[in-house]
Order: structure tokens, then sequence, then C-alpha cells
């Protein structure tokens, strides 16, 4: 296996026809804006398709967490709108071409019905704020013991305000999420996990793929539906397919799990007693500690002693449970992941985007600009050091690498799971982007099809 | 421990729970380093029960009961369970994709090292080397959902071959690929075995792509009773299925029986002399012919016989596309495709994997609306009829044909389709015995032989009797017979003025049964005439019968043999 005799003679017509493809994926890099600085490194190294490489996922989840957590201390619609902005440009620049960074666009149509969603809520039942008032809606009234909720009533522009400005909070913190999916696979991340705690991890992924088999599968039951003369819309075509889609994707998880296993997974090292039951000693006690230490930090009314210092205390033990408990796991990691300048860079930069919020908060009449009031309804302020914090977290789309180039056809079947007629995936089916998945022998396929 | 045989079955035999019979029994099987073995036999005689009981994964993740006991290098499957012999043992199932944990090709090919805990400079190495030595350097970074299917195939293979096993088992390598692809994986598992030393066990139906490469045949005949082994050629002689090449050879008498084509090539100058005057008879292999004896009580089946179709609407189209265009986001599936489907003839269309065969197929059926250009079905679009109305004027067999049953038994089946179609009762189960006589109407369709499934799905979309009947890939998993009888079910279809459309990579079936075949290839018509013309000389498309007599243009052996009964008396 490890001979390395056999290397010449061994490109084949499949490796030639790609080769084909990847001129034409290199070429379709270079409209990245990273194209023009120069200050990470000779321009002509930063274009070289050797500098590409994938940002440790770690880094992007910081970032992003960073600015999710920043979005979360402020209702200001314009500091929320620039954290979407510097989302967006970022992924923009630095997403790959993979079938998981298509999950971006889902994210953003889920933050758009999210913040439709808040308003309408608001109109319906939500909080009657006095002011300008838009329209009033038939009020119902309701028993006394549902004090606080109405139902109709008056709608001012005030409360509108108000709830686009929460809905707009919750799509930012969804924008976050959905750029860290498009920016990393989610199985790149499970990777840089400890050791102790991949084969949870691994479980989740299978978990995970459940969900786009599913909706895989149902696309290709209605088409079987269709040949059938059966109908594929209403509620009888529904009862038709739940049966032979989860029939389907159970299947398929037995099918990997068989694979996995043949394949070594979950092999054990023998480990002594002694140090497995340390291991769960350890586990236990952590877990209690950091319980306890939370309640304290997060109750205001319990001793001092109980909080910050358990809380340490805790992930103290459970780092040392994760170190013993690592240790049954035979497990060597493939080329992991490099913490480098960029990672700082990446990684720094959205937690300054959080400071930066935290120092406004602090500032006088800080908390009016993060939280204008609803009412009376004031143009809100731009507070300019949580400006000056989003804008650093910006710096990711120069400083991060561009990553590994490659052509990513979509997924074949999907289209037609995502027509507009289709009764059983609803919008779910929109985010079918399958990192695991069975491609019909004859879908469309990149390689040959470039050729 | 190194004294013992590197796959070693003692008296095994095995029964799936709850089944009367068993499925393998009496299996004493001793394999050396180094062999290349082939197993065949009929669809349901237990190749991948028992390809999947060398590591284990039977019983271990299908119950049942497991008499003898399996070893590989001394280790044995009652005590180890599959991740423990992963270092021994590589299994790569029918459905490559399906056993793919993680997203991109390099990690694909690290995983089972990981599990391993192989030191990541080794891991390192072995990877680069698996990347060459399987043709993927290019791939290396790509999203494995991106990949075609010889390519996901070959992913597969170096994702088991990177743990270093010393057995690589694999379960019908090459059936969802075309030609070409299948011959890379081929060559790659050829270079395994002669390179690295490494035992390879795979099962396959179609032989004419494998058994040239066999060291050995295991052949179970299936219904419990024991496996035969032998060399090829031996094995061959008397085989009651055999690839074109060999039932040539036999024809033709020659000895050592040749496996390969340039074995028979360098025996066929005699004969290919002798056919020289001899024309074939051009309509006479891809059942024309049968046009012609039509009317004959014989061919004519009461329940096959369509209300709309009869034998003189021969050659009048029934569907046709113009200037069809499909894409799938930033990938064009086809562009400007002009295809006319006409009575009474079986039009195949072949093309590599991905050259849009199946796409078409969608369009043609309504399963997909043209973005441009159009489809016309008898003067309707197929996208905007009505679900029941589309089944009465085009059916379909897609390629996993299992998936258009959803009933309980056979029985059920039959009647829930013609009452979904509005037929008389019992019209489909007429129709299921006159493709496949003898199906159990109490058998649920699972159970059923891939033969027979299809058999059954072919039923239920002929039942209606559409006047244009479509098979996506219908002979994958098919083994000798069953395709033999497929066949006289497509000829008895074309007889009766049925169109008939095949999307297929046989190029053994488009030689027997088209009458004229389409290539595509990257979504444009390359090829579009009569069978012969078009097949003779492809390279990749030709049958093995015309590869040993090329420039002749001899596509079957029944032709050859047909011509040759005629001279010499």
């Amino acid at each position: 296996m490890t001979s390395t005799d056999s290397r010449p003679g061994t490109r084949d017509s499949t490796g030639d026809r790609d080769s084909t493809g990847s001129r034409t994926r290199d070429s379709s890099g270079d409209r990245s804006p990273a194209r023009t600085r120069t200050w990470l490194g000779p321009r002509s190294w930063r274009r070289h398709p050797a500098s590409r490489r994938a940002l440790h996922p770690g880094a992007w989840w910081l970032w992003a967490g960073g600015l999710a957590a920043a979005a979360m201390r402020t209702t200001n619609p314009f500091l929320l709108a620039l954290i979407i902005g510097v989302v967006a440009y970022v992924v923009a620049a630095r997403r790959t071409s993979a079938p998981w960074a298509r999950s971006f666009g889902s994210f953003a149509r889920l933050a758009v019905f999210v913040v439709v969603f808040r308003m309408v809520i608001q109109v319906l039942v939500g909080e009657r704020l006095p002011g300008t008032t838009l329209f009033t809606l038939p009020s119902v009234a309701l028993p006394s013991w549902m004090a606080g909720v109405s139902l109709g009533g008056p709608v001012t522009l005030e409360a509108l305000v108000m709830a686009f400005n929460q809905g707009l909070r919750l799509a930012a913190v969804l924008i976050c999420f959905g750029a860290v999916n498009s920016l990393c696979s989610p199985y790149r991340m499970l990777r840089a996990l400890p050791a102790a705690l991949y084969e949870a991890g691994v479980a989740v992924t299978v978990a995970l793929s459940f969900a786009p088999q599913a909706v895989l599968q149902a696309g290709r039951i209605r088409e079987a539906r269709r040949l059938r003369g059966r109908p594929v819309r209403g509620v009888a075509a529904l009862r038709g397919m739940a049966l032979p889609v989860l029939e389907g994707a159970l299947d398929r998880s037995v099918s990997l799990a068989a694979s996995m296993d043949t394949r070594g997974y979950g092999r054990r090292a023998t480990v002594a007693p002694a140090v497995r039951s340390i291991t769960s000693i350890t586990t236990g006690l952590g877990l209690l500690a950091v319980a306890v230490g939370l309640y304290g930090v997060l109750d205001a009314g319990a001793p001092q002693a109980l909080g910050l210092p358990l809380l340490g205390l805790g992930s103290v033990a459970l780092a040392a449970s994760l170190f013993t408990g690592g240790r049954r796991a035979v497990r060597t990691r493939y080329r992991p992941d490099l913490w480098r300048l960029a990672e700082w860079i990446v990684s720094l930069s959205g937690l300054v985007a959080l400071g930066g919020m935290i120092v406004a908060a602090r500032m006088p009449d800080g908390s009016q600009a993060l939280n204008p009031p609803a009412y009376p309804l004031v143009w809100p302020t731009l507070p300019l050091v949580a400006v000056a914090g989003i804008a650093v977290a910006l710096l990711p789309s120069v400083a991060a690498p561009r990553p590994p180039a490659f052509v990513a056809p979509p997924v074949p079947e999907a289209p037609e799971v995502d027509a507009p007629d289709d009764g059983a995936g609803g919008d779910g089916g929109r985010d079918a982007q399958v990192p695991v998945g069975p491609v019909p022998a004859d879908a469309a396929l990149p390689a040959e099809v470039v050729a | 421990m190194s004294t013992d045989p590197i796959v070693r079955f003692d008296e095994v035999g095995f029964t799936y729970p709850g089944a009367e019979r068993p499925t393998l029994s009496g299996i004493d099987l001793v394999v050396d380093e180094g062999e290349l073995c082939l197993v065949v036999g009929r669809t349901g005689s237990g190749k991948s029960t028992f390809l999947r009981a060398i590591n284990g994964l039977v019983p271990r993740f299908t119950g049942g009961l497991l008499t003898g006991s399996v070893s590989v290098a001394g280790r044995r499957t009652e005590d180890h369970p599959p991740r423990d012999l992963a270092d021994l043992v590589g299994v790569v199932g029918q459905d490559p994709a399906a056993g793919f944990v993680t997203d991109t090709v390099e990690d694909e090919l690290a995983y089972a090292m990981e599990n391993l805990g192989v030191a990541p400079d080794i891991m390192r190495r072995r990877v680069e080397d698996t990347l060459d030595l399987l043709g993927l350097h290019e791939l290396r970074t790509r999203p494995l959902v991106t990949l075609s299917g010889g390519q996901q195939q070959r992913v597969a293979i170096g994702a088991v071959l990177t743990a270093s096993p010393r057995v690589l088992v694999l379960d019908e390598p090459t059936s969802a690929l075309d030609p070409a692809a299948a011959e890379e994986v081929l060559a790659a598992l050829t270079r395994l075995v002669h390179d690295l030393g490494i035992t390879v066990i795979v099962a396959e139906h179609r032989l004419e792509r494998v058994v040239q490469y066999a060291d050995r045949i295991l052949h179970l005949p299936g219904g419990g009773r024991p496996m035969e082994s032998g060399l090829p050629a031996e094995i061959m002689a008397t085989s009651p299925v055999a690839p074109p090449v060999v039932e040539l050879g036999r024809l033709a008498g020659w000895s050592p029986l040749p496996l390969s084509i340039r074995d028979a090539r360098r025996a066929a100058a005699p004969l290919r002399d002798r056919l020289a005057s001899l024309a074939p008879e051009l309509d006479a292999a891809a059942g024309a012919s049968a046009v012609a004896s039509a009317t004959g009580a014989s061919v004519t089946d009461a329940s096959m016989a369509g209300r709309g179709t009869s034998a003189s609407d021969a050659g009048v189209v029934r569907a046709s596309t113009r200037g069809l265009h499909a894409a799938y986001g930033p990938v064009v599936a086809l562009r400007g495709v002009d295809v006319q489907v006409r009575a009474g003839e079986v039009l195949a269309l072949m093309g590599r994997n991905g050259a849009g065969k199946s796409t078409l197929l969608a369009h043609l059926v309504g399963l997909r609306t043209p973005q441009a250009g159009k489809v016309d079905l008898d003067g309707h679009e197929p996208h905007r009829l009505r679900p029941a109305e589309a089944i009465r004027r085009i059916g379909m067999v897609p390629q996993d044909a299992g998936i258009l049953l959803n009933a309980d038994s056979v029985d059920a089946e039959c009647r829930a389709n013609d009452h979904d179609a509005g037929l008389d009762a019992g019209t489909t189960a007429a129709a299921l015995g006159a493709i496949v006589p003898g199906v159990d109407p109490e058998a649920h369709p699972r159970d059923l032989s891939e033969g027979q499934r299809l058999g059954l799905a072919l039923a239920v979309v002929l039942a209606p009797e559409p006047p244009v009947v479509v098979l996506d890939e219908p002979t994958r998993g098919l083994d000798y017979e069953a395709k033999d009888r497929l066949i006289g079910v497509l000829e008895r279809l074309v007889a009766e003025g049925h169109a008939v459309v095949i999307a297929t990579h046989d190029v053994e079936v488009v030689a027997r049964v088209a009458d004229r075949v389409i290539v595509l290839a990257d979504g444009e018509v390359v090829a579009d005439g009569p069978a012969r013309e078009v097949v003779v000389h492809s390279p990749v498309f030709a049958p093995q019968v015309a590869k040993v007599l090329a420039p002749e243009p001899w596509l079957t052996v029944a032709e050859v043999e047909k011509a040759l009964a005629g001279v010499t008396p």
C-alpha cells in the first residue's frame, strides 16, 4: 500500500478529464476582493493557488460567535444592519463553492421570515404601545386571567418599530450562524473537537444527515408516485409518502452504520480500569460543579463563592475528564487544521466586535444608543465604538486565506424537490445541501460534463 | 499465525431470521494471498450475504444464524466485530455513496486510518499514494456529493485501501458505471492485485467485464447448494451463464477457451474469413424482424396488446423533443436535444454517467418542465398532464424499480394499480403473468428477486397500456436469465407497436435488442442512427462480438450462429 513505485502511469482518463476542470476553477477564483491587497504577503503569492487553504473552523466559529453575541446586545437597527452587512460581505468573499456553502441563502430567507413573523405577531397579539396609531384592528375582549395579552386593538408605529428591531436582532444571530455554516463544513468542526467528544459528534452528524436524506428520498418517491399516476399533492399524497420516505432514510442510516463499523469506527484502546473510573468521577463532579457555578453566576441572590470559583473548578474537572477519556480513543487526526496568523486575526476580529459593543454599553448614554427606547420614538444614534468594533470584523474578508477551489455542481436531485408545487418538503426542501448522500448514477456530474 | 490462509470459510451456513431455507450452506473455502476471486451466481443466490460474512457484517448487522466459522488471517468473525477487522478487510458495498461518512475526498480517504490510530505522517503518505494509485489526485478537495459514479466508486475503494487491508471485498463495483468508468475501476483493481498482492473478492453480474481478470471463480448455485470453485476457463467451459466472448468461443470450438477480447481475436482469424462473405441479416438481430412476425399468434398476448397500439403503426413518431435544454443550477444537462421516439422500435440511449440520459427521460415522461425547447407526446406536453392522464400515454420504470412498489404484497400491488389507473380488476395481474409467470401473489415486493421485482414494476407500468414505455437502466443487477426474459418482453412490446426507450450502459443488451441508438455526450446528441452503425466501431459501446469480429459488423452470438448454420449444412 505504501509503495510509491506505482506512481507513474496512474493518470488515467478521468484524471485528464478533470484537469480541464481545474483550470477553469482556478481562474474563476480570482474575482475575490483580496486580489488587490498585498499587506499580508506578496501579491503573487496570495494569488498563487498554493496559498489557498481552509481556515481553522474554530476561528470562523469564534468570529461568528463574537458577532452573534454583539448582535444579542443591541436592538439598534443600524448596528444590526451593519452586522448583517459585514457578515454577508465576508461570506461572499470567502465562502467555498461546496454544496453546504449554499446554506447561507436558506438562512437569509429564514432571517427575513423571522422579521416578518415577529411583526405580524406584534400586530395581532403584541403589546400595545402608545404613540402614532397607524390602524386599528377590531379588538377582542379576553378573560381577566389572560391579562397582558391583547388581541387586536390599535397598532402604533412605535410598536411596529420595536417588533422590527427585535426581529432584526434574531435575524442577525441567524445570519451569523448561517455564515459559519457556509464558511466551513460542519464536519470540519467536528474533526477539531477533542478526541473524547468525537464519537458523540459523529453520532450528531449521522443524525443531521437524516433530514437531507429524507428530503432527497421524498423527491424520488414523489416522482415514483407520479409515474404510478397517483396524486403528488395534498393530504393523500403526504400520507402515501411518509412511510416510504422514513423507510428509505432508515435503510440508509443502517448502511452508513455498517460502513462506519467496517472502517474501524469505535475501536477502543485498552485503558487501565483505574483511569476509566477516574474519568467517570471527574466527569460527574465537573458537571455538578459547573451546574452549581452557573446558578451562582446567574442568580444575584446566591453567595458569591458559589459563582465563578465553582464554575472555574468544574470547567477544570471537565477538561481533565476529556483528557483522560480521550486516552481510550485510539483515534489520530489527519492533517489537523493549523492555527496561524490568519486564524488569530479572524477570531480576534469577531471578539473585537463584541468588545466594542460592551464598551459602548458602558459609555454615557450607551444603553440608550444600543437599545433605543420604543417610546417615545427617537431616531437611533450610532455609537462610534460599536461601529468601529463591527468594522474590524470585516477583516476576515481580506485576512482569511481563500478556500481551496473546486467545481461544485448542485446536488442533482435537489431541484426536483425544490419545485414550487412541492407538497411535502415545503420550505425545508430548500436547504437540502446534503453533505453526504447518494448521487444517482446518472445525474449531472461535474468532471465528465466539463470534458 | 503466518500459516493462516487469508480468508477461510469452515462449513459455513447462514439463515436469515424468519427464513425457511438457509441462504448459504456448507461453504468450505480457502482463499490465498493475492488472488482475484470472482463470485458469480444468480440474483438471490446469496452473493452479497457471502461477501458480507467475510468481515462479520453478516450476521452482526442483519441478524440470523451463522453456523461454522469464518476467519480472516486467523481472526474469527465470531470473536472480532467488523471494526476489529478493519485493518484486514475492506468492504465496498453496492452503493458507494451510502457508505460515505465525511464530506470531502481527502477526509474520506483518511477516515479509516484515523479510526485505526495510524500515525499522522504515515497517514499523509498513504493518502497521497492512494490518490495516485486510483487516479484521484485531481479530486482531493472535492465534496463527495459532486463526484460522478465512477469517481465515487474509486473513492470508496480508496477509503478502505488506505487502512492497508489484506483483503478487499467488492459487491458489484461496476453495476452503476458506464463502460469507460467500469474499465477504470477494474484497471485499478488489477493493479492492486498485481502490484500490491492484495486479495480481491468481487461479485459481479456482468461477466463480460470481469471474467478475464479473475484468477478463480466461486460459483454460488443458490438455494443453499454448496459453492463450486475453479479456474475461470474450466468453469466457463460448462457454465450456463457466460459472457458473449465465451459463447462465441464455444460456438467456434476454440480451445483453449478465450476469456478476453485479445485472446479471442487471435483465435478468430479463420472465423472472420468465413463470415466475411456473409453479411449479417440486418433486421434479424434487433427485434425488427419481430414486427414482421407480429401477426403470428405466438407473439401477441391478449393482455399486452395495447388499445392504442398495433403493429401497423410502426414508424409513427410517438414522442419527440425539439431543442430541449435543461440545467441543474450552473450545470447544463441537456443543450438543444432533438430526439424522436417511434412506434415499433427500441431506442437505446447511451452515454457516460452524467451525459443527460436520465434528464432526457425525465422530460419525456413529464417529471421535469423544459427550460427551453419542447417535448411533444402525441400532441401533449407531458409535464402539463395530470399524473393519472400521463400514465395512459407514457409509462416509465425508473432506475430503482422497487421505488414504484409500496404495497405489502404482490397481489395488493396489482389491485391498487387497477384501482389507481381505473382498470378492470385483474388487468395488472394478467400483465404480470405475461411478463414473469409464477410470482407468488402473497410475497412482499421487497422479497422478490431483482428480476421479479422489475417484472412487477413493468406490469404496473404496462397495465394502462401506454403506447410509449421508458426504462431507465433496466438491466442493473439482473442476471443473464432475467436479462433474456426482459429482452423477450421488450421484443414483444415492440412487435405490438409500442415505442420503447431504454437508457443503459449495458452494451450487450443494446446489441441484442436496440433498433436505434442515440449517444449523448455532455448534453448533446453525438450519434443517432441504426444500432449496428452506431455501436460497431465505437471502442466504448461496441459489444464483445463486434470487437472480436471487427471489421465485420456482427453484434451478437445468435447472429453469427444463424449465419453459420446457413452455410454449413
